[in-house]
Formats: structure tokens, sequence, C-alpha cells
């Protein structure tokens, strides 16, 4: 089952995957940069505008910000929890932990999508509409909408990713141990967490000190 | 490799790359990197053509003073449509993907890229990236400049601004999978004995410009998205009377797009370190210093960007620093032309076509960056600032610097790629003629943009018609010579001479595979014993090692002797 893993152009598996690991470290290099941009605009537009940032912020639905980093955060441990049993041998454990991780990134864009919801109802779509009417408090909902959904984007495909694991998984059709697969989608999934970690004070914590 | 050695090889494995399958699908369906890099280089030349095309109906309109060819929109669409075929589709992939991913592996001794299967997907997302970006530019291209600043780009351009973005967005993955797939193969998959210091210099250009690569163009990628955003779901980033600031646009654009000239002709300096102390028979003088001096252009290079923006109201302060920092970037630049200067003292030089358009490359580089030195300091910048001197200056490193070493590495390993040798003479007039034509049509740019010319103007004052004719006939030289490398090197795929393993007794294990390499490139993984650029002395040349006599053995240096 080892050796199915195994591809060109590789001779042995433990290079393979120390081979995965460094490649899904330099992408994870680019979307700190990727991220790092938007972290930059809004930290400038923050320092620009200190005050119709906070008001805006104020805006934003604390409870279900903070229910989506408690999901996420129980998410990483369960993801890690997988990981390092897969590699232990626990190949059952780490395809329910596996299949738990995946429930619950699914369970944080439920909530997120109930959020927006709301949000759209009050208005908080930047344009001729907006609830607002500030004219700065616009542009931190701008970066909200933008944050929020590239965030969201990432982790739907975080979820394609680790679901794809626990279904091969399940059908038999890889094995989990020596995976190179599995460390760079735990490293994956744990990144995309902490993206969120830092957008829940940017976003949901501001204008609340 | 000895052919004893050979003959315990099955068949199938001393098969040349070319001969693995000859369906289009076995090209489509390929992971082999060389054969992905035949299908980048395929897609680029394209692209180069098309942004040739565009370009060339701007010149022609600037024969006169007066517009006579094209409308004013399509003028503003046609330069901003060469300026993003040329810097995305085909400087910013050109040497990498090409040279960098048939090369990269087989002169470290590698059987293929550390993923291959990403790498293909690299070429398929540039050529979607490709599809859109013909698609918006049939349908009617952004009109913004290849530079799309707000608020131009998010309220004012009429053109497909958004997709013109969204092309260059996708086409950042594909850099982004190239520079991982770089970076992890230089540190994985080396051959025993294939120390860091061992590295041919190309190696290190490819891993250093993968390192800028990949940590530049996610900030683009961050930055054109919000421009997308802004335009076509209307969500404020940069809008001003909400207290936006298109500043912030230009700080976002440039932190990748200086960078960015790095990704352009660090894999020229790569290709210019093979080259030269090939055709010189010459170790390269002062490696370690080479090696360093990409580093340092590397990450140097990720601190220049607001020399974009002396203009743009950053305080003194700012512009003084950047300044600084400008001509700090240029100090390893030029140890490494004076490198190369150095390679070529003593050596016993001859003058195939390669050779000749590294030598450009070499004086053209050095031009482009003196006259950078001139743009870093600020008071010469306010001057020049957005004139034909700017456009003259970034044409004598991208066109005169990275194309040159593109032709020049094309020509190099057009023998290793193909196993066909190409007509020498027909390749020295065409190198000699890029050279003239190159000059030609940029030096009275200097003059103009002097002279206050600006850039991105249809209608001129008639007293710079004579310089904009110059110009303009220099670019139908220059088309030309681009031309002629077309016809004679597919002329020499079916006649071409067979060129042999090793035609121009190099080193590098490139070179010790045959020509075109097997699938796999080496038939047994190779052992490196020395450093790169062992041609003296003689004990320790190529020919001593056991390589064709076909060129005369080194000499000893000095003394007369």
């Amino acid at each position: 089952m080892s050796d199915a893993a195994l591809r060109e152009p590789w001779e042995d598996l433990h290079r393979q995957r120390e081979a995965a690991r460094l490649g899904m470290w330099v992408f994870l290099a680019t979307e700190v940069l990727f991220f790092g941009g938007l972290f930059l605009g809004y930290s400038a537009m923050r320092v620009a505008h200190p005050a119709a940032f906070a008001e805006a912020a104020r805006e934003t639905r604390f409870w279900f910000g903070s229910a989506n980093l408690a999901l996420l955060m129980t998410s990483s441990a369960t993801m890690t929890v997988a990981v390092r049993g897969a590699r232990a041998g626990f190949a059952g454990m780490a395809r329910w932990c596996l299949l738990m991780t995946a429930l619950i990134g699914i369970g944080f864009i439920a909530v997120k999508g109930v959020e927006y919801h709301l949000d759209l109802d009050d208005g908080l779509w930047p344009g001729p509409g907006f609830a607002l009417g500030m004219a700065p408090g616009q542009i931190f909902w701008g970066f909200y909408w933008v944050m929020t959904g590239i965030h969201a984007v990432h982790l739907t495909i975080g979820i394609v990713l680790v679901l794809r694991l626990a279904l091969l998984s399940w059908r038999g059709l890889i094995g989990l141990r020596d995976n190179p697969q599995m460390p760079v989608v735990g490293l994956y999934w744990h990144f995309v967490d902490i993206v969120w970690m830092c957008l829940y004070p940017l976003l949901y914590l501001v204008g609340r000190t | 490799m000895t052919d004893a050695a050979l003959g315990r090889v099955p068949r199938e494995f001393r098969r040349s790359y070319l001969g693995e399958g000859s369906t289009l699908l076995s090209w489509l369906t390929t992971t082999d990197h060389k054969r992905i890099a035949i299908l980048y280089a395929i897609t680029i030349t394209v692209f180069f053509f098309i942004g040739g095309a565009a370009i060339g109906i701007v010149r022609l309109e600037l024969m006169t003073p007066q517009a006579d060819v094209v409308s004013a929109d399509t003028y503003n669409r046609l330069f901003t449509m060469h300026g993003v075929i040329m810097v995305w589709f085909f400087l910013v992939p050109s040497i990498p993907t090409t040279f960098g991913n048939f090369l990269l592996p087989l002169m470290i001794g590698a059987p293929d890229m550390a993923f291959p299967r990403l790498n293909l997907l690299s070429w398929y997302v540039a050529l979607l990236a490709g599809v859109i970006a013909i698609v918006a530019i049939v349908t009617g291209v952004g009109d913004t400049g290849w530079t799309f600043y707000t608020p131009l780009s998010t309220e004012y351009a009429t053109g497909h601004v958004a997709w013109t973005a969204l092309a260059i967005f996708v086409m950042g993955f594909s850099s982004i999978a190239t520079g991982i797939n770089f970076i992890a193969t230089t540190h994985m998959l080396r051959a025993p004995g294939m120390t860091w210091f061992r590295l041919p210099l190309f190696v290190w250009a490819m891993y250093a410009v993968s390192i800028v690569m990949v940590l530049a163009t996610p900030v683009l990628a961050i930055t054109l998205l919000l421009v997308m955003v802004e335009r076509v779901l209307g969500l404020p980033i940069f809008e001003s009377t909400l207290g936006g600031d298109p500043l912030l646009f230009q700080h976002l654009f440039w932190f990748y797009s200086h960078p960015a000239v790095y990704i352009m002709i660090l894999p020229a300096m790569g290709v210019a370190s093979e080259v030269i102390p090939c055709f010189a028979r010459r170790r390269v003088f002062g490696y370690a210093f080479m090696v360093y001096a990409m580093i340092a252009i590397a990450g140097i290079g990720f601190m220049v960007w607001g020399h974009h923006m002396f203009v743009s109201g950053q305080s003194n302060f700012a512009n003084l620093v950047f300044s600084f920092l400008s001509f700090v970037v240029a100090v390893p630049s030029a140890i490494k032309v004076f490198n190369w200067t150095a390679t070529l003292y003593r050596g016993q030089i001859t003058f195939e076509a390669a050779m000749l358009y590294a030598l450009g490359f070499v004086g053209l580089f050095a031009l482009g960056g003196v006259t950078g030195l001139m743009l870093a300091c600020v008071p010469i910048d306010i001057h020049v600032t957005d004139t034909y001197f700017v456009v003259a200056h970034f044409h004598y490193i991208m066109v005169g610097g990275t194309v040159s070493a593109f032709f020049a590495g094309l020509h190099y390993w057009w023998p290793k790629i193909t196993g066909r040798l190409y007509p020498e003479s027909w390749a020295r007039f065409a190198a000699i003629l890029m050279f003239f034509g190159f000059n030609f049509t940029f030096f009275p740019q200097f003059i103009l943009g002097y002279l206050g010319m600006p850039r991105r103007y249809q209608v001129y004052p008639p007293e710079f018609q004579a310089y904009h004719v110059m110009s303009s006939m220099g670019a139908s030289v220059l088309a030309a010579a681009y031309l002629l490398p077309l016809g004679y090197l597919m002329w020499s795929l079916f006649w071409g001479r067979k060129a042999g393993d090793n035609p121009w007794g190099a080193t590098g294990l490139e070179w010790q595979t045959s020509s075109p390499p097997p699938k796999r490139n080496f038939l047994a993984t190779p052992r490196v014993m020395a450093g790169p650029y062992e041609y003296h002395p003689a004990e320790e040349s190529p020919e001593a090692a056991g390589a064709p006599m076909s060129r005369e053995p080194h000499r000893s240096q000095g003394g007369g002797a």
C-alpha cells in the first residue's frame, strides 16, 4: 500500500514526503504574502481612519465570528490527531478525524453563510444603499467582504482536500500512514485556521475595545 | 559514459525524450520536464509575436506627429496589450519555464522535477490565462497601461480591465507553481556530490528567481484581485471619495512589479554565466561572488519599489531611502558585469552565435543598468519621469538584456534540446542584426525622453519626429532579426547537422547525456566530483576527460607560454 503513494521521480517515500512538505511550506510562504497584501491594505486604511473603522467594526456579529473561531480551532485539533494518528498506524481513527475535520469546516461555512445573510439584510454591502453611510466605514466593510470571502474560498478548498483523503482511504484506494498528502493537507488546514485567528481580532474585536 | 556501460541499458531507456510518443495526446499529457519546456516554448513564442505585433502598429503610428493609423482609444489598448503580453506572458515565464524547465533537472543530475504533475498543471494554468488574455484582447483589452493604476482602472477605463487583470491573476498561479517546483527540485533532487557550491550559476539563477516569484507574485495577485473586486463588485478599497488611497495600490503593485524586473533579469544572468565561460574557455571569475550577487539582487530587489513613486507625493525621506537602496541593488549587478568581463580576460574566445548574443547581453545590460542609476537619482528622475527615457531604460534591461540572453540560451542549448546544429552563419548574422536593430530602436528613445517626450502619447510635437522615425525604422530591423531565428531554427530541425552530445566542449551535467536526452535524463545517476566550469587547467578540461577534441585545448595563462 505504501508503494502506491510513491511517484516519479522519487526513489523512496521518505524523501518524497520531505519534498512534499517543503513544497507546501514554500506555498504557505506565498499565501502569507497573499494575505499580507490584504493585511497591509487594512492596516494602512485603519491608521488613516481609526474612528470610522472602530465604529464600522462594531456592526460585525461578534458571536458568529467567535463561534467560528472556536469551530476552526477545534478542527485544527482533529486535523492534528488525524495526521499524527495516521503516522502512528491508527488508520481508523485518522479517517474519522479527517471526516470530523471536514464536517467542522462545513459547519464554519454554514455559520458564515447565515452571518452573510444577516449582514446583507442589514444593508452592510458597501454602495449607494449602505446602512452606515459613513464614508471610510465603507472601506472597512469592503475589506470585511474581501477578507472573509477569500478565507472562505481557502477553507472550501481545504474541505475538499480533507474529504477526498477520507473517502479515498475509506474505499481502500490510498494508505494514510506514509502518504505525503497527509502532512501537506494538515499544514494547509492549519494555515487556513491561523488566517482566521488573524482576521478575527481585525474584524470582530477592533470596535469593541 | 563508455559504450560498455551503455550496452547494458535496455533500449527503451536510451530512446530520446522526443521519441517517447509523437501523438498530440502524448504531448498534452506528458509530465516530462523536457516536453513541458517545449510546450511552454511554443506558447510564449505565440505571445511574443502577438505582443510584438501590437507594438509594431504603435511604432507605425508614431512615424508621424499626428494621429493617422489608429484611434486614440485603440492606441491606448495597443500599448496596454503590448505591455501586458510582453511582461506576463513572455518575459516573466520566458527563460524559467523553457530553459529552466528543460535544464534544471539535467544540470543537477535529476530524472525530473520534484513535482512533475504540478509542472504540467502550471502549463495548463498558463494556457488558461493565455486564453483569457486573448479573449480580453479580441473583445477590447483594458486601456490602462500595464500598470493598472487606480482610479483609472477601477472607475474610468472603458475596456475589459477586469478580464485583463484576471488573465494576469491566473498566470500568477503558473509562476508560483513553477517557483515551488524549482525550489523543491534544487533542494531535494541534486545528484550525489552536487553540493550547493558546485551548482552551475544557471541553477542558482533559477533558485533565486524562484524565491522572488514565490514571494512577489502573490502580492500582485491580491492587488489585482482588489482592483477586480472594486471594479466588478463595487467594494471600495482604493476609492478616494470614500477615504481610500490610490497610492496604496501603487505601493502594492510595485512591491511585485519591481521584483518582477529581477524575475526577468536573473534568469538572463544565469544564461550569460553559462555561455560566456564556455566560449571563453575560462572558469567563471569569482563563482562564489556570482552566487552571492544573485541572492543579494533577489533580496534587495524587494526593498526598492518606492523608486517608481518619486513623484507620487510620498515623503522626501521615503524618496531618499528608496533612492539609496536602488543604488545598493546596483552593486551586485555591477559585480556580475565585472565578473563576466573578467571571465573573458585571457580567455580563448570564439564568437559562435550564442557568444555574440551573450556579449550583446552584457553590454546592453550594462547600459540599461547605468541609466537605471540615473533614474535612481531623485532629481534626474523627476525630470524624466514618464518619458521615453524610462521606456528606453527598461527596454535595455528587458529586451537588450533578457531577450538577448534568451536567444543566447536558445542557440547554446538548441543542440541539446533538438539534437541538431543550427546554421552558424545565419545565426551570427541574426545576432548582429538584433544588436544593431535593438540600439537603433531604443537609443533614440533615451534622447527623446531627455528632451521631454512623454510615454504613451499618440500625438507629439513635430520636433520629435526624427527620433521617432529612427526608432520605428530600428523596430522593423529588430522585427526581421526576431523572425530570422524562427526560420533557420525550424530549418535545422529537419536539415541541421546532427549535434553529438557535447558540440561546444562544455562542462556541466547536461552535456554528459545524449542529445536529445533520454526520458529519464541519465542512464545512471551521475556522480559529481568537482565544481562547475572546469575549463582549465588543461588536465581538468573536458577534452582531457575524453570529450571529443572539437576545439583547441586550453593553453596555460600568462608568460607568453
